[in-house]
């Protein structure tokens, strides 16, 4: 699987975006609804263009339409094809590369085990329970062996417990198959919970990058008593301020879910 | 009550038609109808029906217009679906034909006979012409319109799933398109008759249409009526037609 790196990207709101993925890591994007990440990630699978560069193993696929690029994108809505019964939308991507019959009829198979949905063959993604249709879309995105996954809130839809189960599942997965992965959320328990690394994006631009407990501890003061932030750019909860003059250790206490972004909107997308 | 009606078995949906059928006959029967409306009873109809049948005369007139609906029809709806494809995936072509569109899609069918019937003479190609401008538009529309209404998202996903455009075009956009296609579809298989028939009427000799004119110069209303009896029983199968394959190639997955 390749290490993916981003040089200098520029489009709509992302500005000169640098960003490195090593081999086999799962970085987790956060950000507010409207901060570029989504934007992030269809510049990576070719779904737009953009200026700047795209190295997958230190080769630029800048020139590679999405097609040819080997990604698996999961989208947050999942847009399952209605019209096609779940076999027959993780078998699309294999008829699409005109695999050879047997060999889609095999991999279908074992992507149906490997999420555990055997038994959901036939079936019609109208009849899918939100669950169902994430370990659907996954299988779908997973069938032709992308060298990237990029997940876009895969989980957002979904009632606490289920999203937690999957999350759970999703990180067991990209362990197992050893897929270099991007995974997108404004959640920052989620972050927290899924992160080989975190990457902050706001406003277009990266504001910190590292292994989760340095971007939540790497909290710093802000004068202003009960406006901390971290990196500069979050800050707490309204209910849960920091006392004022309070030395930096007390801090490590704190939990992300205390924590939200600046002017932080409703909306899911990224 | 209500309840109790709507419990029924579909099959108790003919009860309405018989109680029309046995006041249509009672009426004409008694006399009911005021003055000079000459109003014939069902059974004679149905007479008419079977005379008309047996003599061969419906038999003729019938398969010469479903001749000119089919073909034209046909024609058509195959034209339009094509067009609709092309305009609703190339999106420089949609705005280049648009504005042509737009302006001939409004005019009737039967507005252009007037200019056929100049430009063609009155021979078979006529109603086809007719039935083939009737059958375009609407279909062109809705096919462009259906293609234009799939989310882009999906395309999207087909595309990072490593389809080509003529594979996205095929099994993405146009399975997603059917409905509205079929929506096309089964409006103008039903207008293909009324048109069909106006056009015989006005223009040629032979035909359904063409029979009810000779009715009506002999004034023979039960002929008229049998005519009538054809006509609803064929727009409604071929509206039922086009309802049964949009059933069939849809109704799993919506």
């Amino acid at each position: 699987m390749p290490s993916i790196k981003l040089e200098k990207i520029c489009k709509y709101i992302c500005r000169d975006v640098e960003l490195e993925i090593s081999d086999r890591e799962l970085l987790v994007l956060l950000g507010p609804s409207g901060a570029g990440k989504t934007t992030l990630l269809n510049i990576i699978a070719g779904l737009t263009d953009y200026e700047g560069s795209v190295l997958f193993d230190r080769q630029r696929v800048d020139k590679l339409p999405a097609s040819k690029r080997e990604v698996g994108y999961l989208f947050q809505d999942l847009f399952l094809f209605p019209h096609l019964d779940v076999s027959a939308n993780i078998a699309y991507g294999l008829k699409a590369q005109k695999s050879s019959h047997d060999g889609i009829k095999e991999r279908v198979a074992e992507l149906l085990q490997l999420m555990k949905i055997d038994h959901l063959a036939e079936r019609y993604p109208r009849k899918l329970s939100g669950g169902e249709k994430q370990r659907v879309a996954l299988a779908r995105a997973l069938a032709l062996s992308p060298r990237v996954l990029l997940l876009d809130e895969p989980l957002s839809s979904l009632d606490t417990q289920t999203a937690k189960y999957l999350r759970t599942e999703l990180k067991q997965l990209q362990r197992k198959l050893g897929i270099t992965t991007i995974y997108v959320t404004h959640d920052l328990a989620e972050a927290e919970e899924m992160a080989d690394r975190i990457a902050v994006i706001q406003e277009g631009q990266l504001q910190q990058v590292g292994k989760p407990e340095e971007v939540f501890f790497s909290l710093r003061p802000l004068p202003e008593p009960g406006a901390g932030c971290y990196g500069g750019q979050l800050r707490h909860d309204e209910h849960h301020p920091p006392r004022r003059r309070q030395p930096r250790p007390p801090y490590r206490s704190l939990s992300p879910r205390h924590i939200r972004f600046r002017g932080q909107a409703t909306g899911p997308r990224g | 009550m209500w309840n109790s009606l709507k419990r029924l078995k579909p099959g108790w949906g003919i009860v309405p038609v018989l109680v029309f059928l046995a006041l249509w006959e009672i009426i004409a029967r008694l006399n009911l109808t005021p003055g000079q409306f000459s109003f014939p009873p069902f059974s004679t109809v149905m007479v008419e029906f079977y005379n008309l049948a047996a003599s061969g005369v419906l038999g003729d007139n019938f398969f010469a217009s479903l001749t000119r609906v089919l073909i034209g029809f046909c024609a058509g709806s195959i034209a339009g679906l094509v067009v609709g494809t092309a305009m609703g995936w190339m999106e420089k072509l949609d705005k280049a034909l648009h504005p042509i569109v737009s302006l001939l899609y409004p005019i009737p069918a039967l507005g252009w006979l007037p200019l056929l019937m100049l430009w063609i003479g009155i021979n078979e190609m006529l109603p086809i012409t007719i039935i083939f401008i009737c059958s375009f538009f609407p279909v062109l529309y809705n096919t462009v319109t259906g293609i234009k209404n799939v989310d882009k998202d999906y395309i999207r996903v087909a595309r990072t799933l490593g389809a080509s455009d003529i594979k996205i075009l095929t099994t993405v956009v146009m399975p997603l398109a059917l409905p509205n296609i079929f929506t096309g579809f089964r409006l103008e298989a039903g207008m293909a008759w009324r048109v069909i028939i106006a056009a015989e009427m006005v223009a040629i000799p032979t035909g359904i249409g063409a029979l009810m004119m000779k009715a009506e110069s002999l004034i023979r209303i039960d002929i008229i009526i049998v005519c009538l009896i054809v006509l609803a029983v064929m727009c409604l199968s071929f509206e039922k037609i086009f309802e049964f394959l949009e059933n069939k190639m849809t109704a799993r997955w919506r």
